[in-house]
This record gives structure tokens, sequence and C-alpha cells, in this order.
């Protein structure tokens, strides 16, 4: 692990309105490591995920006890922007969200919004980008056309695309194979191992082969609480926690 | 920078919303106003129970028009609503689809239509029609009330609709798996269920027909007295405005706002009404 | 006696289909006498020249440019309040008290009748703040009548954007205002646009509220303080004061061609509206 983990959650608790979705949690996520964060439905996971980014603050009545430090800063720190958090964490969603707009102007969506409208860099950051995501042949004859009219691998490969043209430091991924096809979700897969070299990747996958076949480390969550986390190899082949054990089989979840 | 613009653009938006607010007040109060004097003057009672209205000789007595509006109104609504109703549920649940792709846009049409043209086919088709093979004058409560009947149509039919489409699916699955027929099915458990979205449809669809002052004008003779059948000729509050206002002046004017104000006041009771039901939901 | 269910069932089926079909037969009536009769008066003479001898001989072309700028005047100043109106009850707030308000408001706007908006517009445009009948009297006059209709629209246009887009948005790092003109504006602008066409729509059927406040002059308005009399008011005073029945009916047909080409427009864009969120 690296010295300075990217982030340090303490004792994190999350609440929507009455409900605590997350229940003291305490996690260190290290710079350029795949973290799977996985459990069973309503276990706090994607709440996990859009604390980090602050999405979660959006929800009304959505309220959070601990701290979250990225890079050592506390990212609810007064004078942190929250727009600028949110470019340094990129989000990749359950269902592939392209804008009702064209390719191009999805992948575009955030330079432009800090006023990077200078034409020809764009279209430079939008082609690069879209080849890292591994979607650049498939597009680049219909730049302009919707990305509405794209398959949903073809979209979820897209809004990678649009999280990747924002530099991020972190990128999160909320179940982003849930409800694509075998080939387009080993095009995604093969890309994250590209890419952890860059960007520090926290991944909610879909399943817990997915975790087994792309992560280096896996926290395992259950109904609001972290149950253990581990190095890949260790949380599959000598669980300490028997809840772990049942889920990674199979037994529920 | 970014953060102001920020809190401008969310100040501008409230600024914005204040509009409707603002536009509110402004009507109350300068309609009032305008129309209050009047009621110091003559007084509320004589003025709202009054039979006389001869303002050139200072009497402003609505009452006559008060009837005439509620009489148009309830011939309106017992005539048009049924048939509102029996359209919202043709459209739900009897309409093959062709139809309803035609009837609906064709209720738009309806409702899209200048209310002066209604008024005028009225004059055209309706009065004449009542005059030769009913009886009386034609320009009659009757005539009013056929034509108000088509144009709070559209209200009653679109509103209902909506609030038939709205209900789960399961209650009429649930109802029909019992083991009553369709109607049964309507009747017992459907048209309950959207009870309130319908009496906000009614309601609407009156206020409509109670404000509405071009199609009326032309049928209803205009008469300020006491009709004694659907065959007579009346005034409403609204074609009081509509007929005098051109050339009023003075004391007549304030009242004629004065005539506006009762109108307001009854309008906004049918509308908190409406509003109230469709909010206890 | 009592009637069996399966013959009360035909009954009620005849009923509601009879009602139905009366519905359609008065609307194809009434539609299909005005277009019979006025239809054939439309020509290019008809719209372009202007009307003469109290509009007894010659056009209608100073009412069809007074009805284009009263109804121009009215969208232009109620598009911003009401689309404005509609992002803040949608997207700023939570339903709280002021919200109340705002709502309360605007439905009671919408049930207000058309000649007490016209009391309204004289007493304060036309008279307090000296504009006189005007076009601009009139415009903002039918601003305030079609407020409810373009915020209530635009409301529901804004609330049928899903919900993800503004979160994808804010994911993004976009502010809130880079959100709402950026992913939630252009998404809804079909919805948008259809309550604005609708509203376009009621001015130009209206005519007790613009009586009262644009006059009825035939001259050609020539600027937004010029009275003017709009399409819907010649034909009442045309056919109300029997100037020329003929002119009348022309005047009809093309305010209901009118209106049936804007509905048939607002359909489509909601149509396609409706197919792109699905």
């Amino acid at each position: 692990m690296s010295p300075q983990p990217k982030f340090v959650i303490k004792n994190l608790s999350f609440y929507y309105g009455g409900k605590r979705a997350i229940h003291d949690l305490s996690l260190d996520i290290a710079a350029n490591e795949i973290l799977s964060v996985i459990g069973p439905a309503n276990s706090g996971v994607t709440t996990l995920l859009r604390a980090l980014n602050r999405l979660g603050d959006l929800v009304p009545g959505a309220r959070m006890e601990g701290e979250i430090l990225m890079d050592g800063k506390s990212v609810y720190d007064p004078d942190v922007s929250v727009t600028e958090l949110r470019r340094k964490i990129g989000m990749v969603f359950e269902v592939p969200t392209p804008l009702p707009m064209s390719i191009f102007d999805n992948v575009a969506y955030g330079p432009r919004l800090i006023g990077k409208a200078n034409g020809k860099s764009v279209a430079e950051s939008v082609e690069r980008v879209l080849r890292k995501a591994a979607l650049w042949d498939d597009v680049k004859d219909r730049l302009k056309t919707p990305a509405m009219s794209l398959s949903g691998g073809q979209q979820q490969r897209l809004c990678f695309a649009r999280v990747l043209a924002l530099d991020p430091e972190v990128v999160l991924l909320d179940r982003p194979c849930s409800g694509l096809d075998p080939i387009s979700t080993a095009k995604i897969e093969e890309s994250l191992s590209q890419l952890k070299e860059q960007y520090t990747i926290v991944v909610a996958p879909h399943n817990v082969q997915q975790a087994a076949r792309i992560s280096d480390r896996v926290a395992f969550m259950l109904t609001g609480s972290l149950i253990e986390e581990n190095r890949n190899v260790e949380i599959f082949s000598r669980p300490k926690d028997q809840r772990t054990s049942d889920y990674v089989t199979g037994r529920f979840g | 920078m970014r953060r102001f613009k920020e809190k401008l653009s969310g100040r501008i938006f409230f600024v914005l919303a204040l509009s409707s607010i603002s536009a509110l007040a402004l009507i109350t109060v300068f309609i009032v106003a305008k129309g209050a004097p009047i009621f110091v003057k003559v007084g509320v009672r004589d003025f709202v129970f009054g039979m006389s209205w001869a303002p050139g000789h200072g009497e402003f007595g609505i009452f006559p028009m008060i009837v005439g509006t509620l009489s148009v109104t309830l011939g309106a609504a017992v005539l048009g609503v049924p048939l509102g109703i029996c359209c919202s549920i043709f459209l739900t649940e009897f309409a093959p689809s062709v139809l309803k792709s035609v009837f609906r846009p064709a209720i738009q049409l309806l409702a899209g239509i200048p209310s002066v043209v209604y008024g005028f086919w009225g004059l055209i088709f309706v009065v004449p029609f009542i005059r030769d093979r009913i009886g009386g004058p034609g320009l009659s409560i009757l005539a009013g009330s056929v034509i108000l009947a088509i144009m709070i149509l559209p209200t009653v039919i679109m509103i209902s609709e909506v609030s038939i489409l709205a209900l789960p699916r399961q209650y009429k699955q649930n109802a029909l798996a019992l083991g009553l027929t369709h109607w049964q099915t309507i009747r017992s458990v459907m048209l309950p269920a959207a009870k309130s979205g319908i009496v906000a449809a009614v309601i609407l669809g009156v206020g409509r027909a109670v404000g509405e002052t071009m199609a009326v004008i032309m049928v209803l003779g205009n008469a300020v007295a006491l009709p004694k059948s659907i065959l007579d000729p009346v005034r409403t509050l609204t074609t009081n405005i509509g007929i005098e206002m051109g050339y009023a002046s003075g004391e007549h004017q304030q009242a004629l706002f004065a005539t506006g104000i009762v109108l307001f006041i009854l309008i906004m009771i049918l509308n908190s009404a409406a509003q109230f039901i469709t909010r206890r939901k | 006696m009592r009637i069996s269910p399966r013959a009360g069932e035909r009954i009620v089926k005849v009923l509601i289909w009879a009602a139905a079909m009366l519905v359609m037969a008065v609307l194809v009536f009434i539609v299909a006498y005005i277009l019979a009769k006025g239809l054939h008066v439309i020509d290019w003479r008809f719209l372009a020249s202007a009307p003469s001898n109290m509009g007894r001989s010659g056009g209608i072309s100073t009412t069809i440019i007074g009805t284009l700028m009263v109804t121009v005047t009215a969208v232009v100043i109620a598009a911003p309040l009401g689309i404005g109106t509609a992002f803040y009850l949608a997207e700023y707030t939570r339903e709280n008290f002021v919200t109340k308000i705002i709502r309360f408001s605007a439905e009671s706007l919408a049930g207000i009748p058309s000649i007490v908006y016209g009391l309204f517009g004289l007493i304060f445009f036309v008279v307090y703040l000296d504009m006189r009948w005007s076009v601009l009297s009139g415009g903002l006059t039918l601003a305030l009548m079609i407020l409810p209709t373009v915020i209530r629209t635009s409301e529901e246009a804004i609330k049928a954007v899903p919900y993800i887009y503004r979160e994808v948005s804010f994911s993004l790092g976009a502010t809130k205002w880079q959100t709402i003109i950026k992913a939630v504006f252009p998404s809804a602008l079909r919805g948008i646009a259809n309550g604005i066409l609708l509203s376009v729509g009621r001015c130009i059927a209206e005519t007790a509220a613009v009586i009262l406040t644009a006059g009825s002059t035939l001259r050609m308005p020539t600027s937004l303080f010029s009275p003017t009399r709009t399409m819907a008011v010649h034909f009442y005073i045309l056919a109300r004061e029997g100037i020329s029945m003929e002119n009348a009916y022309g005047t009809a047909a093309l305010l209901i061609i009118l209106i049936f080409l804007i509905n048939v427009v607002a359909n489509t864009l909601i149509n396609r509206f409706v197919a792109k969120s699905r």
C-alpha cells in the first residue's frame, strides 16, 4: 500500500432523513488501486460511492457524520469547491446515461463547463478519451449523431470516456456493467486494468465474480456496515467473517 | 465569481417566481379599489340583492344577473357534465386506439376554438332552433346553456381522463378477476377511486362556464330581469361587464368593476374548492 | 324489473358510445359549417389587403398584424416569467410555504375569467400606467392571462426530465446553474415549447380581454403603443353588428385553421418529447 492513502474514511455514518444507510464505517483507499466494494442490495455501497464525490448531498434530508479525507483534506472543508471536487472524482452510473445531445457534446460536456471552449484542444481530448474507453473506432465517423443512438454497451463506454475527459484523479463506477452484454463488459473491465496506472478506481461490481476478476482489494458491506476488507485473493480464499464467506460463495445476496 | 453567479441565478429565478403572486395581488387590489366605492355608496346588500339595474338613475342591483349566471351555469353543467364524463370513460375504457387518436386532438381543437366562434354558431343555429321548435325568443338561458355545455366539455373530459388514467392498473385487474363485468368495474371501482379528480374537473368546468363572456353575450338576449323559464333571456355577470364597459364612466363604470368583484369572488370560491379537493388526495 | 348484467353492460356501452359520437358530431358540425361558409372567402387579397368601410369590404391584413403583435408581446413577456417560475418551483426549492403561495396564485390566475383580466388591464395598463389602448396594454394583459399555462406546462416538462441527467451533470462538476442551462433546459425544451404554443393559441382566440385593452381600431398598428384590433375582436364586431357575414366567416375560418395548425405542431412536439424521454 502506498504511504499516503488517496481516501481516508473515518467513522462515516450517512443518513437519509431518519434512515441510516451507512453505519460507522472506516476505510482507507490507496492511490492507483482498484477497490471493489461488494454487498447485497441496500447494504450502503452506492451511498458510500456517492458520499465520496458528495453527490449524496443532493438528496433532500441527507446528512453525514464522520470524516472523509481526500489527500489528507476533508471533502467537506469549507474552502473545498464541490464542483472542483466532483471534477477530480468522476462517476459512472449503473444505467448508461448519455445526456440527450451528440456523442461529441457528451464527452465535451465536462471540459466545456470550465471554459475550455477552444475547439481544437477539446476535439483532441475527446479523441484521446474515446480511444482510452475503447470507443473511438466505433464512433469516429458519427461524432455528431445523438448519443442515444449508440448501443447500451457503447453508451456506457461513452459515459466512461466522458468521465475521463475531466482528467480526474479518482473514478467511481456504480455497477457499471449491470445491464451490459459480455463483450462490452469485457471491454470495460480491460480498460479499467489499464487505467489504474493513472487513476484511483473505486467500483461497485454487479457481481462477486467481477470483483474477483478486476480488483486489487475488496471491501464487503452488509446493512450499512463494513464487514471486512482485504486483498482480492485473501477475501475469496480466506474470508475472516462467516458472513463474507456466505456472500462470496453465493449463499445469499 | 462562480459562487456569486450561482447565488445570483437562484435569486433571479425567485424574483421571476414572484410574478404570479404579484399579478394576482395587483389584479385583486386594482379591481377592488375601483369597484369598492359603489359598495360603500349603494351598500353590499342592495348591490347584490337589488332587483333594478338602471345606471342612468343610479340604481345598481345585480341580483337578476347573479340568477342569470347561476341558471345558465347550472344548465351547462346539467347538459355538459354527464356528456363529458361519458366521453372520458369512452376515451379511457372503450375507444379503439384509432378513434382515440382522432378524438383527443378533436377535443383539443374544441378547447382552442375562440369563444366568439361558439357564440356566433349559437346565434346562427341554436337560437333559431329554439325559437322555431321549442318557443320563446330563442335568445335564452337554454341557448346559453347549450353553448356553454359544449365549451366546458374539453375541461371536463381532459381532467377526468387524467384522473382515471392515473388509477393503478391493479384496481381494474383485481375487480375483473373478481368476476365483475367491465361496466360494474368502472362504476363501482374506477369511478369512485377517481372521484376527487372528476369532481375537480366538474368544478373547473363550472368555473369556465361562470367566467365565459363572449360566447354567451351573443345568445342570452341580455335582458336584465328575473327569468321565469329557461326560454327567457337573461344577463349574466360577465355579459353585464362585456356589454356596458365600452361606454360606461363614473359610477356606472365603478358598478361594472363591482360586478367584476362579485364574479371574482364566485370564481375564487370555485377554484379554491377544486384545489382543496385535488390536494386532499 | 331487473336488468341482467349482460344486457346492462350492452346498454351502457351504447350510451357511452352515443355520448362520444354526439360530441364528435357537434365539433365536426361547428368546424365544418364555419369552414364551408368561410374557406372560399380566404384568398391572398383577403389576407393582404386592409379592411375598408368598417370591414364591410377589403381584407383583414391589419387585424392579422395586430393579432401577431399582441400575441408576440404577450409571449415575450410571459415566457421568461413563466419558465423562470417553473424552474424555481421544480429545481430551486422544496415544497414549502412560499411554493404553496406561488402555486395557489398560479392556479387562481388560471381560473380568473378573461373579462376580469380585461377589466384589470383597462384600469391598470390603459388608465393607471397611461399606456392607452395599445398593443402593449393588450399584450401585457394577455401575458398575465397565459402565465399560469406557461408555468404549469413548463414545470411538467422540467419534472419529466429524468433525475439522473441532473446527477450526471453534477457529477461532471457542473454548478446548479450550468446543470439547468446545459442539461435540464435542452431536455425540457419540447415540453416548454408545447406550452408556449398552447398559450399562443389562447392569445389568438381571446376576445374579451383584448377588446378592453388593445382597442378596436382598424388602422395598421405601427408600434407597441398603437391601438389595434385582433382577428377575434374583428370577427366579434363583424358578426355581432352584422357588418359583413362574408368577412366574418372568412375571419372565423382563418382562426380555426390557425388553432388547428398550432395544435398539430404542439402535438408533434409533445409526441416526440415523450418518445425521446422513454
